[in-house]
């Protein structure tokens, strides 16, 4: 007995105080900063790209395909691809995660982007199914962290739950492999509505690296708008618990 | 050894030479390499020119060598199957079956493995999946997944109980299977024959082990030769990644036999761990941490030390929590004697990695195939005899502190020089072949790389270790109660997606 709280002591507090100010350390990957004044068009960054998610002529990254590894960045010999720490990188858009070259800055989106009935109904208790969909254990793994002792996601009353039918909404994570889009179907339905959509990762979002490949069946999302885009690979905690917090709403209350 | 080209670890090798058998003859070879105490470690096809070519590579464990051989085969050729005399052939010739329609005769457990797209009978399906069933009184079923009920990948267990004890399990997966081989076989277009960041995305609990063991055949093709500094910083990776997926997994353990102390240290120790990780190289999962031909994130005077304070300090708590969590009557009472997979069985299924070593079969690639710094600084496998739950929890410990041995050693002793890959676009030369097996923190990984006439890659193999180790979670589980299933089940923590491919 004694020993365990000795133990527990020594262990002290690990837990982040407050994740919606909380910045990651470098030299993480986030946000990228892309510079076309220095830009010369070389076009190495796309030939090193795995995920064809950078364009050079307009010098452009969709965040959507980015798995953020930085291979850029080392390719250019200019200087122009710079990642920063920023981790909130979730968007209510598709086109909203398209940074860069004649795009404009990504601002807090409208509250008309946010489906109306959002915010009043999850706003102060949201729980989430989480599917992986060919999802490499890496998101799942950030996602079960967002729950984690330092972490701690349940405190804002966000948390997994096991049943679909406990359920506020799906998370997706994975490219969906065409053996899980019937079981990833299956599970939207046992959802009750209203219910949210949240694709987790580049995978979800777009394919990621894996976009490419024929043992993808993606025509889940074709039948289901997404209300949340999560970008990363895989996406670190600190990006869901702001994107989900700004989606429900409850972000500004919290600040 | 008649019949066979000898190579090694991280060896490149003209195909030519690869001795060419019948089928049915290069089976029975195999049969009678393994009872001489061979271990098949790969099997796979090579479609090429409207024929198949089957290669098939034995392991000497005790001697660090590998062998090759080859058979040429018509689709839908039939051979005796190598599985009626050792079991843990029986993945590899199911593979054989299910992409290239080879039939092997007398297999007793002629089953889908993962249901490629690719396939060579479309017309199995995944809900067509022949399962083992019980009949009798008090027998009954339960199917559980795809979907499970944390935040986990898919697959589908389908339990045969009696009462509460589970007779059999069978294990259905498939679920995740995403093409990787194909997409790293693809004609490199861009012009960019590295795919590190794919291969990080095999099992991403495993982006270290993996990466490596695609750098590992690509510069044996190459024939690059990462620096010293650059062996000594990979080492350093893959440590870190073992170490915090043994903490995680003895967290997920101490949660299980619901020991909320060990669950919330254990957990919070990972996090410091994948967190230097990050310092390093930007992810917590090693991502982009290493390059082909060296390292993409070199290790300078200030992250050494700060990352031998961080894992200094990580041990020193985890010694003192799992001392505790070890010796607690209650902790004990679920984790021993529960799940066991005895060394006979082990042996037979082909038990790769930690779960291997806890049933007392020193197997670990770090010390029978060396490769990098394992080849200067000998590592000798930690190993348990029981066979359990509790075997495999504490091998975690053990291997922890093991981990943080290697990677002071590397980074005290870390060699002068460059690390990083100054290597960047490359043409791979034809027709040859190239083994590479690391040893990730579940076990021996091994990828092959096979060229064709053109120098383009025309056949890549990938075997996670979870593709021998999904049998030895259904073994662990017989005879005993269901509800000690998810008990079992993380004490192997073995991936999905890195078996469905
Ligand atoms: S950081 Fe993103 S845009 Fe740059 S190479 Fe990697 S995936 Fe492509």
């Amino acid at each position: 007995m004694f020993d365990l709280l000795k133990i527990r002591r020594r262990h002290g507090w690990t837990f982040v105080p407050d994740p919606l100010r909380a910045s990651v350390i470098p030299p993480f990957r986030g946000r990228p900063e892309l510079r076309p004044d220095l830009c010369t068009r070389c076009r190495r960054c796309e030939g090193v790209c795995p995920a064809a998610a950078i364009t050079a002529e307009p010098l452009r990254i969709d965040l959507g395909r980015c798995i953020l590894c930085g291979d850029c960045q080392e390719a250019c010999p200019a200087g122009a691809i710079e990642f920063t720490t920023e981790h909130r990188l979730a968007a209510f858009g598709r086109e909203a995660l398209i940074t860069g070259e004649g795009v404009a800055a990504a601002a807090e989106p409208a509250a008309d982007a946010i489906r109306a009935d959002i915010r009043r109904l999850f706003g102060r208790s949201l729980k989430l199914r989480q599917v992986s969909a060919g999802g490499c254990n890496g998101c799942e793994m950030e996602l079960g962290a967002c729950g984690n002792v330092n972490f701690d996601m349940g405190r804002y009353g966000v948390e997994f739950v096991a049943s679909p039918r406990h359920a506020d909404g799906v998370v997706v994570t994975g490219p969906v492999s065409e053996n899980m889009a019937a079981a990833l179907e299956d599970t939207w339905r046992a959802v009750p509505a209203p219910r949210l959509l949240i694709a987790v990762g580049s995978c979800a979002i777009s394919g990621g690296v894996f976009a490419p490949s024929p043992a993808l069946r993606r025509g889940f999302f074709d039948g289901h708008a997404v209300d949340l885009y999560v970008p990363g690979c895989p996406t670190h905690p600190l990006t869901f618990i702001d994107g989900v917090m700004r989606l429900i709403g409850a972000h500004s209350a919290q600040l | 050894m008649k019949g066979w080209l000898a190579t090694r670890n991280n060896r490149s090798e003209a195909r030519a030479d690869a001795p060419a058998w019948t089928l049915p003859d290069l089976a029975a070879e195999i049969v009678r390499r393994c009872q001489e105490g061979l271990r098949l470690a790969a099997m796979f096809g090579v479609p090429e020119g409207g024929r198949l070519i089957v290669y098939a590579i034995l392991a000497d464990d005790t001697a660090a060598r590998l062998w090759i051989a080859a058979a040429a085969a018509a689709t839908g050729a039939a051979y005796p199957a190598i599985t009626r005399e050792v079991p843990a052939a029986h993945v590899f010739e199911r593979e054989l079956w299910e992409e290239h329609g080879l039939i092997p005769e007398g297999h007793p457990w002629l089953k889908p493995v993962r249901y490629p797209h690719d396939r060579a009978d479309r017309t199995q399906t995944m809900a067509g999946y022949p399962f083992f069933a019980m009949a009798g009184e008090e027998v009954h079923e339960v199917a559980v997944g795809p979907v499970h009920a944390g935040v986990i990948e898919p697959g589908h267990f389908r339990f045969q109980c009696a009462g509460e004890d589970v007779h059999h399990l069978e294990i259905q997966l498939g679920y995740q299977h995403r093409g990787v081989e194909r997409l790293l076989e693809r004609d490199a277009v861009p012009a960019h024959p590295f795919r590190n960041r794919l291969a990080e995305s095999i099992a991403g609990d495993t982006a270290v082990g993996h990466n490596l063991a695609y750098c590992g055949a690509m510069e044996a093709l190459l024939g690059l030769e990462p620096t010293p500094r650059a062996r000594s910083v990979r080492d350093v990776a893959l440590e870190m990644e073992r170490m915090a997926v043994h903490m995680g997994d003895l967290a997920a353990i101490a949660n299980d036999v619901a020991y909320l102390t060990g669950n919330a240290v254990f957990g919070a120790l990972r996090t410091r761990v994948i967190n230097s990780s990050l310092a390093a190289c930007g992810s917590r999962f090693g991502r982009g941490w290493i390059q082909t031909g060296g390292v993409r994130s070199d290790v300078d005077d200030a992250l050494r030390s700060l990352i031998l304070k961080n894992l200094g300090d990580v041990w020193s708590e985890a010694e003192g929590m799992a001392e505790k969590f070890f010796s607690s009557a209650s902790v004990l009472s679920r984790l021993e004697k529960t799940g066991i997979v005895d060394q006979a069985s082990a042996e037979s299924v082909g038990l790769v990695g930690m779960a291997a070593r806890a049933s007392g079969v020193p197997r670990d690639v770090r010390a029978d195939h060396p490769w990098g710094g394992y080849a200067d600084v000998p590592l000798r496998p930690v190993t348990q005899d029981s066979g359990d739950v509790l075997a495999r929890a504490f091998i975690r410990y053990l291997e922890i502190r093991q981990s943080l041995e290697v990677i002071r050693q590397r980074l005290e002793d870390l060699p002068d020089g460059a690390a990083r890959s100054t290597s960047t676009h490359a043409t791979l030369p034809p027709d040859r072949l190239a083994v590479s097996l690391v040893e990730g923190w579940r076990g021996e990984i091994l990828h092959v790389v096979v060229t064709g006439g053109d120098g383009r890659v025309i056949r890549y193999r990938v075997k996670d270790p979870s593709v021998h180790n999904w049998f030895g979670l259904a073994l662990a589980v017989r005879h005993n109660g269901i509800s000690d299933f998810p008990l079992c089940n993380k004490s192997f923590n073995l991936s999905y997606c890195g078996h469905d491919l």
